[in-house]
């Protein structure tokens, strides 16, 4: 069910325009089966555009783009993904339906085990918790065992405890040899994927594994005593300095890395 | 004299105890988080705070007092919703809202010409928190203040925030967010009505464990731990077990032939409030 060995998925010198706004630009994303890429910024960064595309979703697009046919991809939209007057199990009957799959019960009755919700068939899926309804999405998006598994913001919102259970239910389709995608706009997150690519105001900061893109962060961040310039910021009673000429070394975090990419893309608009 | 003190404070609705017996502190200047996880109890212990509620049982006093009207007039507030107008400019919310409090309207740095429905969520954010701190406010509640913008503006926000407490405020931030959560001097973590633990990131971190296994292929070991209601999480492609001794995990790997290396490691805060929530 999942995508041959050697196929990735994925887009390539991304362009996409909303009318005359730029959306997307020089975005590239390789997809590995098995991996959960975070797709990581802020309000406005890009991030819907940017899964929209990869869920197949048309739109005024340039570059390329390589994703599995419609009937092979799990999509859940930001805030959505569900239906609110059917209950739990209609909303699972709904996707099944839809993709004419058979023999699909004991697959769902897992899922929504897995997502805490096996007690909650009967209740109409809008009267559920926030995260209870990202979980149900994710599980509706997970039944037909997708090969690409898009995810918006699913966590975005979500209490810790709901989080655990979405990405236990993420965690379980890379296992099972899905490609994933999750946006979201939280680093903690973002440290925990395989592959994370930063975007900001539609183009790519930086892309690679939480490991290589702090090793490969240009300059040194450290904590000094005392702002000097804008090239500081807060974390907690610390400041934490960038210095784009520094040897490098030193524990750096992928929010330092965020936010050294974002100060550099400043720095070009001065 | 304490900025917040509350002793012995519950609250219940109906049958349903939303807070129950939370003794906590905080003085001028500082920063104090509280997490937790949905239904721990976060937002009605705000409410109190506010004086927007009562409790049923224990005592609340904001500034060393009763809530009164004027004291509410020295407590700033911005929800996770932002409490703005959306069809007015960000200058006309600051107008409008400095009148209710007396107070001189502050000047909105960016963008101040738009409507608020039309601004990116950053200086949406940015207009909040100049709405509810243009009267000086002694006391500021912040919830989730950060949420949905890119590392830059957080950083960005946070520097307003701890310039507001080095001036001496006492700053309240309500938050389930790592990201947020060690920006504070100090974490209050809820979990069920109850305060659970208390001190810094460092301290409360390192009060639970995780099992933390690697093995290759990750994903068949993963596919063995993935049964139940066990509390299993994945950080590239090292699997994350909660609650369970390593030895048990080990047993249950070994049990399906997988050879695997396990440690135990220290549970991140969002693990840890999972963990004290089960």
């Amino acid at each position: 069910m999942n995508a041959p060995s050697g196929v990735s998925w994925g887009v390539q010198d991304l362009k996409v325009d909303y009318g005359k706004t730029k959306a997307l630009r020089r975005v590239s994303l390789r997809i590995q089966p098995g991996v959960i890429h975070a797709v990581v910024g802020g309000d406005g960064a890009g991030k819907t555009t940017l899964l929209r595309v990869l869920a197949g979703l048309g739109l005024d697009t340039g570059g390329i783009i390589r994703i599995p046919g419609a009937g092979r991809i799990g999509y859940v939209p930001p805030n959505g993904g569900v239906f609110g007057d059917l209950s739990v199990a209609e909303n699972m009957e709904f996707v099944a339906d839809a993709y004419r799959l058979s023999g699909w019960q004991p697959r769902g009755a897992a899922l929504l085990g897995r997502a805490g919700l096996d007690r909650f068939g009967d209740r109409l899926a809008g009267r559920l918790s926030g995260g209870q309804r990202r979980k149900l999405a994710g599980s509706m998006a997970l039944l037909p065992e997708p090969d690409l598994l898009v995810l918006d913001e699913v966590t975005t919102g979500v209490d810790p405890v709901s989080r655990m259970d979405l990405w236990r239910l993420i965690a379980s389709a890379a296992a099972g040899g899905a490609g994933v995608v999750i946006a979201t706009g939280y680093l903690d997150e973002a440290e925990r994927a395989g592959q994370v690519l930063l975007l900001h105001e539609g183009t790519q900061l930086a892309s690679g594994t939480p490991q290589a893109l702090k090793e490969g962060m240009r300059g040194t961040v450290s904590d000094v005593p005392s702002p000097d310039g804008h090239r500081a910021w807060r974390r907690g009673r610390r400041w934490r300095q960038w210095d784009p000429d520094g040897a490098g070394g030193g524990k750096v975090t992928l929010e330092d890395v965020a936010i050294v990419a974002e100060l550099s893309t400043e720095g070009r608009a001065r | 004299m304490k900025s917040i003190s509350v002793s012995g404070v519950s609250r219940r609705f109906g049958s349903f105890t939303a807070v129950e017996g939370v003794d906590f502190e905080m003085g001028p200047g500082e920063v104090v988080g509280l997490v937790g996880a949905n239904g721990a109890g976060k937002t009605t212990l705000i409410r109190m705070i506010l004086g927007l509620l009562e409790p049923s049982e224990g005592r609340i006093r904001v500034f060393g007092q009763k809530h009164t009207r004027q004291q509410r007039r020295r407590i700033g507030y911005v929800p996770q919703s932002l409490g703005l107008y959306r069809d007015l400019t960000a200058q006309e919310n600051l107008e409008f809202r400095a009148e209710a409090f007396g107070a001189e309207p502050a000047v909105v740095g960016v963008a101040s010409a738009g409507l608020i429905g039309d601004m990116s969520l950053g200086a949406q954010r940015r207009a909040a928190f100049a709405a509810a701190t243009q009267h000086d406010p002694e006391l500021l509640v912040l919830d989730e203040p950060t949420s949905g913008v890119s590392p830059l503006s957080r950083t960005r926000l946070w520097d307003l925030i701890r310039l507001r407490a080095e001036a001496g405020t006492a700053v309240l931030v309500s938050t389930h967010y790592m990201d947020e959560a060690e920006q504070a001097d100090r974490l209050v973590l809820m979990s069920h009505g109850r305060i659970v633990a208390e001190g810094s990131l460092g301290s409360i971190i390192g009060s639970e464990a995780a099992v933390a296994v690697d093995a290759d292929p990750w994903d068949r070991a993963f596919a063995v731990l993935d049964t139940g209601s066990r509390l299993l999480t994945l950080a590239g492609t090292t699997i994350r077990v909660l609650g369970e001794s390593l030895e048990l995990v080990g047993a249950t790997l070994a049990e399906a032939g997988i050879v695997a290396n396990l440690r135990t490691v220290p549970a991140t805060l969002d693990e840890t409030m999972v963990m004290l929530d089960s």
